[in-house]
This record gives structure tokens, C-alpha cells and sequence, in this order.
């Protein structure tokens, strides 16, 4: 009897909670489907009363989201790609090889990814000025790959590090080269942190605001969290618009979330454990 | 860490020198210019953006420049200004107010959520999912589902209105009194599921006979917590924390798209204080001496992970 009772204040509990956490995000998509009218004559607050998909259409082409979302993705992808390949190799030779100073090497390039972004703001933004960067997406893609690098390679080592050494002694008997070993049998052997890693990082770069607007400035080249922020000036009070783009600048990082989520979480959970 | 002991017993026979040769080191062993490079690329990709800005950053912070014309040399003039400009010494009271408000509550809300849900049962995967599903939004997308919130007529006034606490109404982002904590409880609900995370990964890796066997000599439940779980969590609080300290110091995102560190300064942080002076006032600067501030709050932080990074490498 006692154990139901605390069954059932735990569920009732929880699932307020849920709904506290869920509440604002369904708020916002139920929103989305308003016309204007509603919203002006009963509020924001209000339920709705009224359904429209005008205002997806109003986010995507008035309000440029398909080309910010395709800006985001043209740095989005290249950034990861490039990131975990190079922190890969990095990880591979100082994990699996005695390099001279290699510790010193790694934990250098982990704090330079625990440095506060700001003090890197100003010249890095010099910097891309310098050589014609600036305002172009290889800007964005370049800062991403080298703020990156740091934290991807450390995780990265860490999982190496911990791979068995027959499979390498093995290869190595037969001839094979660090190019080979790498390629054939370490590579493979890294995917799940792999698939970690680039769901994670993904995200964080699909979601970033501070670095977009400080190497760009023209609108039609922001990715689509700084064109969310524009387009909310555009459409002042249309809220149903800013809700459709809102859900719109949520649906990638979302999707993958969800294809990836077992990775993902175990992602985060890599650095908290080891 | 079994490769190292049975890859030091094949004697260096390749041309490139195998991890963990204990003491017997080849230090003559050519290292092949493969590997050379694949420490070096990425080293120096890392470099230019990242180190090389930085050691500048600093040079920076001890010049006057409006970025047109060339920096001008002025020694500490910055920072003495620094300590008599009240809206900094209100970005910084605001960054602490941050790190205890947003840090603290995101702790404790995120350990006390993993310790309810730890226990797989049903509905479990479910909450945890809820929990955790505003992590995946990127911040400037959790303000604006907030926004909503905090409009005039808003959800959280029709709330107040149905309680029948219409007089707390108020503009909640465009009243000093509460801008700041009005940006501070979006942040919170996105970090809260994050936090949960890292801790539930945590309370898995306990081993449950430490539980058991305390359960065994009579502890309660609070003394379990606090004997058991806690000391045995030791690593994640220390993840944790350094996680907390430096996200605290980087929030920039969610008080730019929420209200820019307005009204009157009421919602400044030192990120975007410095934001605002370099690429709105254009005090470069100023602005580089504002991020120097940040990265000296950041350092003990940034130290400690390090060490403790070092000690697990060793």
C-alpha cells in the first residue's frame, strides 16, 4: 500500500516535471500553426484558435532559413569532418607512439579548448581579416575545426590509449606501417567514439552564435542560430513566424539527436567517467 | 593498459618506435615523418587559431585601437580603467550572481534528478528524455521559446493572473529588478537535463555491493547519500564543476538573444560587456582586457582540469 502511494507521488511528480520541461517547447510548436489574427486578437497566451502552415512558408523564404540552414550545414559538416580527422590522427600518434613531449602536447591542446572563447574573439577576427577570410564560411569552418581540435583529440587519445596492443603488435610483424595500422585497424576500432563525438560536436556547432557573428557579417551568409536572432527583428511581432523559424532552427540538432542517441548520451558521459 | 606491457616485449623492430617500451627506450629510433605530421597538422591548425590569438589577446589588452589605425601601446591604463567603471564592476557582480545562481541550481537540480531517475523502472527513459531534450536546442533557441514566456500577456502572466498574482505582473526582461534572473531560468532548463546526464553516468559506475554493504550496517538512506554516493562520485564532481565554472564564464548566447545585457546594464555579464566594447564601441583594446579578466577567473579552473587530466595520463 505505502509502496503504491510512493509509486504513484513519484510518477505524478515526474511527470509534472515533464510537462514543466516539454510544456514550453510544445507551447512553441502549437504556436507555429497560428495565423496573425489569432495572435493579435487573443495573445500570445492564449490557446490557439486557428491553423495555419503559412507561417513555415513566411520563415522559410521571407525570412531566408533555407539559406541560413544551408550555410549551417556547409559549415556544420565540413567542421566536423575535418575536426575528428585530424584530432583522430593526432590521438593515433601520440596515443600509440612514443613522441617526444607527447604528453606536454596533449594537454596543451586541451587548454587551448578550455580557453574562454573571448579572449580569442578580436584577433581571431583580425586574423580572418587578414587573410581574406573574413566573411566567407571557411572562416567559420577553420575556427571551428581549430577551437575543436583540443577536446576531440584528448577524448579521442583517452579511448585509443585503451585499445588492446596485440592487434597493433600484429600488424606491425607484418609489415605494416603507421599509415596502414592507423587506417585499418585503429580507425575501425574508434567508431563508437567516433559516432560520440561527431553527434556531440555536431550540435555544438550547429547551435553556435558567438564565433558566426564574429568572423561574419553579411545576413545571407549567417548560419541559421544567428539568422534565428535576425529574423526575430524582420518579423517584430509575428510571433507565429519566429515560433516556425525557432522549430525550424530546432529540427536538424533534434534529428540528430534522436538517430544517434545512445552515442550522443554516452558522449557526454565519456568525459564525466573517465 | 595491457598493450603496453605486451608491446614491450617484441623488441623495437620497426622503423617507428611503439608505444610503452618501458625504460629499454630507443630514443635513437627514427620517428617516421608520417607521424611527425600527424602530431604536427593539427598542432598547428590549433596554433593559429587558437594559441597564437590568444598570446595576442593579451598583448591587446595593453593597447589603445579602434581596429582602423594601429594599436597603440598604454601599458595598464586599460585595466586601471577597468576598476573604476561601475557597468564592469556591475557585469562582474552580475558573472558571479551567474556562476552561483546558474551553477548552483544546475548542480543541485541535476544531481537530485539523476538520483531519481538512476533506478531503471518504468517511465524512466521517458522523463530522462523530457529532461534532457532542451540540451539538444541551441541557446538562442531557448531564448526565444522563453520569450514567449515573458511577453506581455505572455504564459507566465496568464499563470500569474489565473492564481489570482496579477500585482507581481511585470515586463520581466525589461525591468532591471528582474531581467537578470528572467535570463538565468531558460539557461537553468537547459542545463539541468546536461548535468543529469553526467551524474547518471556516474551513479552507474558505482558498485552496488558499497551500497549493500552499507545497507548491511544500518545506514539510512541520507547516510548512504552522503557516505556512499557523494565520496564515490568524486570524479564526476570535479567534471562537473570545472564544466559549471567555465560554461558559467562563456554564457554569452542566451543573454544576447534574450536582452543583450540590457535594460541599463541590469542583465550584463562580462561576455557580453566584452562583446559589446570591441565590436560595438570598437575599444579593442578595452574589450581585450575585459576577456583577460574572463580568462584569469577561468585559469584556477582551467589548472585544475589540467592537473587532474595530467594525473590520469600518467
Amino acid at each position: 500500500m505505502i509502496r503504491k502511494l510512493r509509486t504513484g507521488t513519484f510518477h505524478t511528480g515526474m511527470i509534472l516535471l515533464s510537462l514543466l520541461w516539454l510544456g514550453p517547447v510544445i507551447w512553441v510548436v502549437v504556436m507555429s500553426t497560428r495565423t496573425f489574427d489569432d495572435i493579435a486578437a487573443n495573445g500570445v497566451g492564449s490557446l490557439p484558435h486557428s491553423f495555419t502552415l503559412d507561417t513555415y512558408r513566411q520563415a522559410w523564404v521571407d525570412g531566408g532559413e533555407l539559406r541560413a540552414l544551408i550555410n549551417s550545414l556547409l559549415v556544420t559538416v565540413p567542421s566536423v569532418v575535418l575536426s575528428l580527422a585530424l584530432a583522430a590522427v593526432a590521438a593515433f600518434a601520440l596515443s600509440r607512439y612514443r613522441i617526444p613531449g607527447r604528453r606536454t602536447i596533449l594537454l596543451l591542446m586541451l587548454a587551448g579548448n578550455l580557453l574562454p572563447p573571448q579572449i580569442l574573439l578580436i584577433p581571431v577576427q583580425k586574423f580572418s581579416e587578414l587573410t581574406g577570410l573574413y566573411d566567407t564560411l571557411w572562416a567559420l569552418i577553420t575556427v571551428q575545426v581549430g577551437f575543436g581540435l583540443g577536446f576531440y583529440t584528448f577524448v579521442l587519445h583517452g579511448f585509443m590509449r585503451d585499445l588492446p596492443g596485440e592487434i597493433q603488435e600484429a600488424a606491425t610483424i607484418d609489415g605494416a606501417g603507421p599509415a596502414q595500422i592507423f587506417a585499418r585497424v585503429m580507425l575501425p576500432l574508434t567508431r563508437p567514439a567516433l559516432a560520440a563525438l561527431g553527434a556531440l560536436s555536431f550540435t555544438w556547432i550547429f547551435n553556435d552564435l558567438l564565433w558566426a557573428i564574429t568572423v561574419l557579417r553579411t545576413d545571407d551568409r549567417m548560419p541559421v542560430t544567428p539568422a534565428l536572432l535576425a529574423l526575430q527583428g524582420q518579423f517584430v511581432s509575428s510571433w507565429s513566424v519566429i515560433a516556425a523559424g525557432t522549430v525550424i532552427a530546432a529540427v536538424p540538432t533534434v534529428a540528430v539527436f534522436l538517430r544517434f542517441q545512445r552515442h550522443f548520451i554516452g558522449g557526454l558521459a565519456i568525459g564525466a567517467v573517465k | 593498459m595491457t598493450n603496453v606491457s605486451t608491446i614491450a616485449e617484441t623488441p623495437g623492430t620497426t622503423a617507428s618506435t611503439v608505444a610503452g617500451a618501458p625504460r629499454r627506450r630507443r630514443r635513437s629510433n627514427r620517428l617516421s615523418p608520417l607521424l611527425v605530421a600527424f602530431v604536427l597538422v593539427p598542432f598547428a591548425v590549433e596554433s593559429i587559431w587558437v594559441f597564437w590569438p590568444a598570446l595576442q589577446g593579451f598583448w591587446f589588452s595593453l593597447t589603445r585601437w579602434d581596429g582602423q589605425t594601429p594599436p597603440e601601446f598604454i601599458g595598464v591604463d586599460n585595466y586601471v580603467e577597468l576598476a573604476g567603471d561601475a557597468t564592469f564592476r556591475g557585469a562582474l557582480l552580475n558573472t558571479v550572481i551567474w556562476l552561483v545562481l546558474f551553477g548552483g541550481l544546475s548542480v543541485v537540480g541535476g544531481f537530485g534528478m539523476a538520483l531519481l531517475l538512476q533506478k531503471e523502472r518504468r517511465g524512466v527513459g521517458f522523463y530522462r528524455a523530457a529532461l534532457f531534450t532542451p540540451v539538444v536546442f541551441s541557446l538562442v533557441v531557448t531564448a526565444l521559446v522563453w520569450r514567449v514566456f515573458y511577453q506581455p500577456d505572455g504564459v507566465a502572466d496568464q499563470i500569474l493572473r489565473t492564481i489570482g498574482l496579477e500585482h507581481l505582473i511585470r515586463p520581466w526582461l525589461a525591468d532591471p529588478q528582474t531581467a537578470l534572473y528572467a535570463v538565468i531560468l531558460p539557461a537553468l532548463w537547459r542545463q539541468i537535463g546536461y548535468v543529469m546526464v553526467l551524474f547518471l553516468a556516474g551513479l552507474k559506475a558505482i558498485d552496488p555491493a558499497l551500497h549493500e554493504a552499507a545497507r548491511m550496517d544500518g545506514a539510512n538512506g541520507w547516510q548512504r547519500l552522503w557516505y556512499v554516493t557523494v565520496p564515490q562520485l568524486k570524479g564526476v564532481n570535479a567534471v562537473v564543476l570545472s564544466v559549471i565554472v567555465i560554461d558559467s564564464l562563456r554564457s554569452f548566447d542566451i543573454v544576447w538573444s534574450l536582452t543583450k545585457g540590457g535594460p541599463y546594464h541590469s542583465s550584463e555579464l562580462l561576455s557580453t560587456y566584452m562583446y559589446s566594447a570591441a565590436f560595438q564601441s570598437l575599444r579593442l583594446g578595452y574589450a581585450s582586457a575585459i576577456a583577460v579578466v574572463i580568462f584569469v577567473l577561468a585559469l584556477a579552473v582551467i589548472l585544475g582540469y589540467l592537473v587532474r587530466a595530467f594525473r590520469e595520463e600518467a
